[in-house]
């Protein structure tokens, strides 16, 4: 499998970044060497070996339906980049 | 239209009503200022973790038991990851492969016709922040007391038929999450959401045609309108020999129409992937028993135990258990009289009549189960007309208060005093001698004037038995 | 002499003497850091006010003769990926340099409770991502043993300051070697613990799967003191084990006779370079002059650990720093007027090179189509790895080899070709991929540069890893060796 540039501005699009062409085309490289490189794992046979998920052995981990205190609005906002009526203000989606 | 058969899946969120979110201590509360019920954690702060609430997952698997899922034995969670304003971490947590509940099923009732439709899966997640879009649509505010509401999303196959069906099994799904009591179920505040899947094919045709997402129908007479909206657009293009554009359309109220929602839309791919902050649930058979054994009677169950105990036809039953609170009513007037069969019927007629008429729910007017079950004892004992019973109906809906008092209050005893009555009876013979004339001409019909100025005169009070009875004497005598 | 050349159990007694004060302490790392970080850049955010006020309040403490915490007193540096209230916490990106956070992470609330002094907030690779500190947004951190040389990384500020001589004791994160590694390179004690040992609730997540935080501490002492007082459950953490904690000073016996070693092959083999393995061979030596045996052994699908390593790692990156879209906090660049461009610029102008490359390697390796191919076939071969070790602890106390295959590497000298610089974590993402704890311990010099020694232990047996690690620097001094500034 090797991955063009056309793939790699998909999945920029996807992580909402933007790329320089520049950029692109060093990714294309770079990610081609690295998937490349994880090829090897295709030499094991994994058919019969279950997927880690988490290396703990625990399950259940829950809590009560207890409520706790909220932040104060002025909290909640204190990082917002913009704020507007005790809401964070974003653009619109445009189409 | 007939040519096409219409296929009709839905999607049905509905919000779980745990006191706290899903992920952390935040109150679920309804209509707080904005942004007050939102800690670290449902704002998606960096270095924040989940820790999962056990009401929600109990509730879920309530929920999935009551639509006859099978309960998982391992459930998990996966991240969905989109950005969007309304998701603080871009991703939501859901389930993907192993939901709590598995092919379910309920029954459907359309003109008569029991129909059973599938359910694909229930899983559990959260919901997201609310958006308000101001400065003419530049812009959007965001809320975030929402978020982290815990959600059941309901997965129906494609079995409904026609927009009725669609309505039917939304109804029975509020139904059962009433009975269960795992949800508000309000479509008007959004605890409970509907976007449907619809796509018409030739009669006979085995594959599906192609099918439109039908999103924004924020009641159930939106879901019936926009889905009788989209069945008949979708036939409109079939029968110009076009071809359906599978999207995502909106239900436009005020315009009564669909609309398509493309542009609005990317190509999506959700990347769902275990979330690694969260751990496996193993759900055993007496963690499921436990959950079984809170499952009250649900809709069909009452349905036939309110014909075969209480005599009720098909159709009064069917309606009493379409909502748990009216359900209960009946049941908690049953406990002040016997007469059960009076009951239904003042609930069908005055009760409903007086709901549907106003738009209302039970919950809005103040009338007990108890003022219904003594006010048809009151009926029954003679102390009231059936008449005077339509105004002390009345008044129990806008007051609340006891019949009994109602009745006294407002001097509305039946007057059975034969005396008294015959006075009444006497005067109006005496001042109608034109009535009484016409009576003795065989003018039978001059005999139901009289009554009626009897009754009048007697502010509706009198016996109507006695008043014929008397009147009879006193005209013949 | 510094103060910091103390070992905590010193500082303490001088504490309770009044020879010395929380007050000279603090000042005497904020001097340090006056005097050397301009050389290092181990820090990007000084609590100097902070520090000094807590500083005041323990001596009031001392004064009183109240209890006192495990840390009573001690200056701490923390990594920037650590939230501390009202302190400024960047991760190293540009994308956070304003962002102040609104909680403690459950390890802040720890080291206060411990009295710990926070001196400050530490360099590292943004986010986390990184072996060489290089990728900081603010600029990389020298290696105080050679200023034109790597720290390591990403916990590159972490194990500088304490090389250094700023702090007396840091927290890192490690998520593929990410504390060790940089001790490695430093000549300091590194601890991953056991992955659910200590929260990570207030760590901002890399790879939520591997993350774990870390003691970096001068000596392996001070080391067990830090974990006492950071490891333990936390309900906020539903990874958290629920593990009883055991006392860790109290297995610095000294004693490893008939321990048993087990020395993975390829742990010493081809891509170690020779002078860190005759190092490593020579630690063991003194390891079996105390009593210990070794043997070599295989944990035969190591050649998988990295490539495993960066599906899993990025895929969970590239789904955890989604958040950071310029909506609630962070950096918002200019939008152009609608959402999807406020979405692009801001994670464009805020992630740097290498944040970028991995947010993309993870999104592609879960895109549709391909999960299975990648993350799902890394999973499995994560079990396979967690299979050799669970193999090799049957038969052996600990597992021992060097914790990274070179010593520090000059600054730029890597940075172009990013997966030569992901080979460098091949000795420690296998234990980051198994969860289970490892220490590095300087064991001696090549060409004037520390060595590490790596021990890895069994699931929550940190005891007999510091046991060991203790019982090796009783009679070695390369911990004592301090840089010249």
């Amino acid at each position: 499998m090797s991955i063009t540039v056309h793939d790699v501005q998909h999945v920029a699009k996807l992580a909402r970044l933007h790329l320089s062409p520049e950029e692109e085309a060093k990714l294309t490289e770079q990610m081609n060497a690295i998937l490349q490189y994880a090829e090897k794992l295709n030499e094991l046979d994994t058919e019969n070996v279950k997927p880690t998920t988490h290396v703990l052995q625990v399950s259940n981990v829950m809590r009560d339906d207890v409520v706790k205190e909220s932040l104060s609005q002025e909290e909640a906002l204190l990082n917002a980049p913009e704020d507007e009526d005790g809401h964070f203000k974003v653009p619109a989606v445009l189409e | 239209m007939a040519k096409y058969e219409t296929v009709i899946g839905l999607e049905v969120h509905v919000e779980l009503h745990t006191k706290s979110k899903i992920f952390c201590g935040c109150s679920t509360e309804f209509g707080a200022p904005p942004n007050t019920h939102t800690c670290p954690v449902c704002l998606g702060h960096p270095g924040v973790l989940p820790v999962l609430n056990r009401q929600a997952v109990e509730y879920a698997m309530k929920a999935a038991m009551a639509l006859n899922c099978t309960i998982g034995d391992v459930s998990k969670f996966d991240r969905k990851n989109y950005f969007y304003p309304d998701s603080p971490k871009a991703y939501q947590i859901s389930q993907y492969d192993q939901p709590i509940g598995l092919n379910g099923w309920i029954d459907i009732e359309v003109d008569g016709e029991t129909k059973r439709i599938g359910i694909t899966r229930l899983h559990l997640e959260e919901d997201a922040g609310k958006l308000t879009h101001v400065d003419g649509g530049f812009a959007s505010l965001v809320d975030f007391n929402r978020v982290g509401t815990p959600l059941i999303e309901i997965v129906s196959e494609p079995d409904l038929r026609s927009p009725e069906e669609a309505r039917a099994y939304l109804e029975k799904i509020r139904a059962i999450m009433q009975y269960c009591d795992v949800s508000d179920v309000k479509m008007e505040e959004g605890s409970m959401r509907c976007d449907a899947n619809i796509s018409l094919r030739p009669e006979g045709q085995a594959e599906f045609g192609i099918r439109a997402e039908l999103k924004n129908m924020n009641s159930f007479r939106g879901v019936l309108r926009g889905l009788e909206y989209e069945q008949f657009r979708q036939g409109e293009i079939l029968d110009d020999g076009g071809v359906v554009v599978q999207e995502t359309r909106r239900w436009d109220e005020a315009q009564g129409k669909t609309l398509s929602m493309r542009g609005k839309e990317e190509a999506h791919d959700y990347r769902y992937f275990p979330d690694p902050d969260l751990i496996v649930l193993h759900i055993d058979d007496a963690w499921k028993e436990s959950i079984r054994a809170s499952i009250p009677e649900l809709p069909d169950a009452r349905k036939s135990r309110y014909s075969t105990e209480y005599g009720l036809t098909a159709y009064d039953a069917g309606v009493l258990t379409s909502s748990k609170p009216l359900a209960d009513f009946f049941e908690g007037s049953l406990a002040y009289t016997k007469d059960a069969k009076a009951v239904a019927n003042w609930m069908m007629g005055d009760l409903l009549g007086y709901l549907n008429s106003g738009g209302l729910e039970l919950s809005q007017v103040k009338i007990t189960p108890q003022g219904l079950g003594e006010m048809i004892g009151l009926i029954a004992g003679g102390t009231i007309s059936s008449k005077i019973a339509k105004t002390v109906f009345k008044e129990m809906l806008e007051s609340g208060k006891l019949p009994a008092a109602i009745v006294e209050e407002k001097g509305l005893v039946q007057i059975s005093d034969e005396g008294a009555i015959k006075q009444i009876v006497e005067a109006v013979v005496a001042a109608n001698p034109q009535s009484v004339e016409d009576y003795k001409a065989g003018k039978q019909k001059a005999i139901g004037f009289l009554v009626g100025q009897v009754m009048k005169e007697s502010k509706g009070k009198a016996n109507p038995g006695l008043v014929n009875t008397l009147l009879a004497e006193v005209l013949n005598s | 002499m510094s103060l910091f050349q103390y070992r905590l159990p010193e500082l303490h007694n001088m504490l309770h003497n009044k020879e010395i004060s929380v007050g000279e302490l603090t000042e005497e790392s904020l001097a340090a850091i006056a005097e050397r970080d301009g050389k290092v850049h181990a820090f990007l955010t000084l609590n100097e006010e902070g520090a000094r006020a807590s500083a005041r309040e323990l001596d009031d403490k001392l004064a009183s003769g109240a209890a006192r915490g495990l840390l009573f007193g001690l200056p701490a540096g923390i990594k920037d990926n650590i939230v501390t209230k009202g302190l400024r916490t960047t991760c190293a990106s540009q994308f956070l340099s304003n962002f102040q956070p609104i909680y403690d992470a459950t390890v802040v609330s720890k080291l206060r409770q411990a009295d710990a002094v926070t001196i400050g907030k530490l360099n590292m690779d943004e986010f986390a991502m990184g072996g060489s500190n290089e990728n900081s947004s603010f600029g990389p951190v020298r290696n105080p043993w050679d200023l034109e040389r790597v720290p390591g990384g990403s916990s590159g500020g972490s194990a500088a300051a304490v090389a250094a001589g700023e702090v007396l004791f840091a927290l890192g994160s490690d998520t593929g070697g990410s504390i060790r590694q940089p001790a490695s390179y430093c000549g300091v004690v590194g601890l991953k613990p056991t992955y659910g040992l200590v929260s990570r609730y207030g760590l901002v997540a890399f790879a939520s799967s591997l993350d774990q935080i870390g003691p970096i501490t001068r000596n392996v002492e001070d080391s067990a003191y830090v974990l006492q007082a950071i490891a333990g459950y936390d309900a906020q953490d539903s990874t958290s084990a629920k593990v009883d904690i055991p006392d860790y000073l109290s297995a610095l016996t000294g004693d490893i006779t008939g321990l048993r070693i087990a020395v993975p092959k390829e742990y010493i083999g081809e891509g170690v370079d020779a002078s860190v393995r005759d190092t490593v061979l020579s630690a063991l030596k003194v390891l079996e002059s105390l009593g210990a045996v070794w043997e070599e052994v295989s944990l035969p699908h190591t050649e998988y650990a990295v490539a495993t390593y960066y599906l899993l790692s990025s895929s969970e990156a590239s789904s955890n720093l989604a958040r950071f879209d310029g909506v609630r906090y962070g950096v918002r660049a200019d939008d152009g007027g609608g959402l999807l461009e406020l979405y692009h610029n801001s994670r464009s102008q805020g992630f740097g090179a290498e944040v970028k490359r991995r947010i993309m390697l993870g999104t592609y390796a879960l895109s549709s189509g391909y999960y299975d191919a990648y993350y799902l076939k890394a999973q499995k071969v994560r079990t396979l790895i967690k299979q050799d070790f669970d193999e090799v602890f049957q038969k052996y106390d600990v597992v021992i080899g060097p914790t990274a295959p070179t010593t520090a590497f000059k600054l730029g000298s890597q940075i172009e070709d990013p997966l030569t610089m992901y080979l460098n974590d091949i000795l420690t993402i296998p234990v980051s991929l198994a969860g289970i704890p490892a220490v590095s311990i300087p064991c001696g010099f090549a060409e004037g540069l520390p060595v590490g020694l790596q021990i890895i232990g069994k699931e929550f047996d940190e005891r007999t890893v510091l046991r060991v690690a203790h019982a090796f620097e009783q009679h070695t001094d390369h911990h004592k060796q301090l840089p010249q500034l």
